[in-house]
């Protein structure tokens, strides 16, 4: 059991360091927003299924899963604000990005 | 405050987690320094709360004090907050 723990801890830790070297290294306000919350949000989870196989017991196993729902709830929420807001303002998209969707949509209307 | 042995592939796995978290912690801090416009450091900072959030969990292992899910409870149902406040503050025109 310990090994178990031990691996879901490092591999959580592993996500969230993943999470922020895309938001170190990535061209892009956009692509910095998607590395934050998808890999964080994964890691987070990840190191919370350690921590209830850990401890073992019915308060722990029910606490880690209710932070795993609110946190995927509400990591979107402020994801698609942020982003929302930031493409309002034209924040520049990277050079080399081919398609953009809601340009031309709006074009179309 | 520190007094349990902990197994050996636990202390392994404590050894490699913290030093990711840390360097995710130094790498998301970087961004905030260096971000070009504001949203990327709004965004830096929401990757922070949940990297807090990973760190909170290791140490709950690490200590062995299962009191502290709960405070990863609370960071994890307000950090978002901030962020959408960012967002209306920044899309009313603030300063970028």
């Amino acid at each position: 059991m310990s090994w178990i723990v031990a691996i879901l801890l490092g591999a959580g830790a592993f996500f969230a360091f993943i999470a922020a070297l895309g938001v170190n290294r990535l061209p892009d306000f956009y692509m910095r927003l998607h590395a934050a919350t998808k890999a964080g949000a994964f890691g987070a989870s990840l190191m919370l299924v350690a921590a209830a196989l850990h401890f073992g017991n019915v308060h722990s196993i029910v606490s880690a899963l209710l932070i795993i729902v609110f946190f995927y709830l509400t990591t979107p929420i402020a994801a698609q604000a942020i982003g929302q807001v930031a493409y309002r303002k034209k924040v520049p998209l990277w050079h080399k990005t081919g398609h953009d969707q809601l340009a031309q949509d709006e074009e179309t209307k | 405050m520190y007094s349990n042995e902990l197994e050996w592939p636990l202390f392994i796995g404590t050894l490699v987690g913290s030093i990711f978290i840390l360097a995710a912690f130094a790498l998301a801090l970087l961004r905030i320094l260096r971000g070009p416009t504001a949203f990327d450091r709004v965004v830096a900072l929401d990757l922070i709360g949940g990297i807090c959030l990973c760190a909170i969990i290791f140490f709950a292992i690490y200590f062995d004090q299962q009191v502290l899910l709960d405070a990863a409870f609370a960071i994890a149902l307000v950090s978002f907050i901030g962020t959408i406040a960012f967002a209306r503050y920044l899309g009313k025109g603030g300063e970028q």
